[in-house]
């Protein structure tokens, strides 16, 4: 072999349809460099450059990224188990069942699925502790810090509907208890049950429109909101990590 | 441009910026009014007008299955049928708290719900626990076939009971 690997693939990011993708090109460039970020539409969410002490673990703990990973695991994890689970009555739990103990690689998803949900949890709200007891959501970050509340808030709705899904009298009551919170909201309470239940009792109706917002409300919102997020960190001058500004 | 060249400028372009603004003004004013009017449809359609839920009105059968000194719950319709010493009455199952099922503890004589520990006499008269009222009451009467019927969605207010 002539060339080494690297020279392949800088000479694939020479040709004509590679650039017609990643308009950047090889080299290895400053310039180079940053025009692959700003291109890109993922990656131009964030910073074309950083300073290298903010990518210390002790400044972030990587908490955020983390909770990114699990979002990105449960979105791949879910996908496949729409395939197998029918939100409806009489079939919810008996799917759930067949998902755990008759479909190939089923409790592996499942349980994937699960562990990650508490996952993420967790990792947001150690996030959430992790930016508030640095002072990372002072000015000039102040409104991510709301957008940061708003991501809380998803994900713990995400949870929720995600309780009801397996039909169980965990889930029944779960949501029954729950739901019944929503009642203790003034004036409005009564009504606001009734529309998120689809009905007085925890029904068909209750179960489909959790499973829609659990599978397509909810993440496309949450996923909109992550995006603001990271863009927001790029505008508000890149990760905070502990420098002051002098008076 | 000045106050004054303002003044002066031609009528027709004078004219044009007025015409702008009352094209804004309607538009901001359509968009509005869509707004609500998407607010009115998004809740009518989101509050469903036919429900697929079982009746508040159960069937309980004849009061001669229900011995004197007993309680009886029925666990799919979540109502308590007493026969107490004044006569037959019917009590919700569904815990005042979040809406648990309590359920008859014979052993104790007493109501205990399992979600947060709320217990009741057979009265429906809270003994402990989170419960914010007593367990209501439910307007019981017997039909002309000489069944039972007990109306979940009526709540009583006086005490009254089913002569049997």
């Amino acid at each position: 072999m002539a060339n080494s690997l690297a020279e392949q693939f800088a000479t694939l990011r020479d040709t004509r349809v590679w650039r017609s993708i990643f308009r950047s090109g090889s080299g290895g460039t400053r310039l180079h460099r940053a025009l692959a970020v700003q291109q890109n539409v993922f990656l131009h969410l964030s910073s074309v450059k950083i300073r290298k002490r903010s990518l210390a673990f002790r400044v972030t703990w990587f908490l955020g990224t983390l909770s990114l990973g699990t979002f990105l695991i449960l979105v791949l994890t879910g996908i496949p188990l729409m395939l197998y689970y029918h939100p409806s009555v009489p079939q919810a739990y008996a799917d759930m069942k067949d998902l755990r103990f008759a479909v190939s690689a089923g409790v592996f998803l499942r349980n994937l699925h699960r562990w990650s949900a508490h996952a993420m949890v967790l990792l947001v709200f150690a996030h959430m502790f992790k930016v508030f007891y640095r002072g990372a959501y002072r000015p000039p970050r102040e409104f991510n810090w709301v957008i940061g509340v708003v991501l809380l808030m998803l994900t713990l709705f995400l949870s929720y509907t995600g309780y009801l899904l397996p039909w169980d009298q965990l889930a029944f009551w779960a949501i029954t208890v729950g739901s019944n919170l929503i009642s203790a909201v003034p004036v409005l309470g009564t009504r606001i049950r009734f529309l998120v239940l689809g009905g007085h009792t925890v029904n068909a109706n209750a179960l489909l429109r959790f499973y829609v917002l659990h599978c397509v409300v909810l993440p496309l919102t949450a996923a909109i909101f992550v995006a603001i997020h990271f863009w927001r960190i790029r505008k508000d001058g890149g990760i905070y990590s502990g420098e002051t500004k002098k008076p | 441009m000045s106050q004054e060249a303002r003044k002066q400028g031609d009528p027709e372009n004078d004219a044009a910026v007025s015409r702008r603004q009352a094209f804004v003004k309607l538009g901001v004013g359509s968009i509005c009014a869509a707004c609500a009017g998407a607010g009115v449809f998004g809740y009518e359609f989101l509050a469903p007008n036919v429900l697929y839920e079982p009746s508040p009105v159960v069937n309980a059968g004849k009061p001669d299955g229900y011995p004197a000194g007993s309680v009886t719950q029925d666990q799919q319709s979540g109502v308590y049928i007493v026969h107490g010493p004044e006569g037959i009455y019917a009590m919700s199952a569904v815990c005042t708290h979040l809406g648990c099922l309590t359920a008859w503890k014979p052993e104790l004589g007493i109501v205990a719900c399992p979600c947060h520990g709320s217990k009741f006499t057979r009265d429906g008269v809270k003994i402990e626990g989170p419960a914010p009222r007593p367990l209501p009451w439910l307007r019981a009467w017997v039909n002309e076939d000489g069944d039972l019927l007990i109306d979940r969605s009526e709540f009583l207010v006086q005490k009254q009971f089913v002569r049997t």
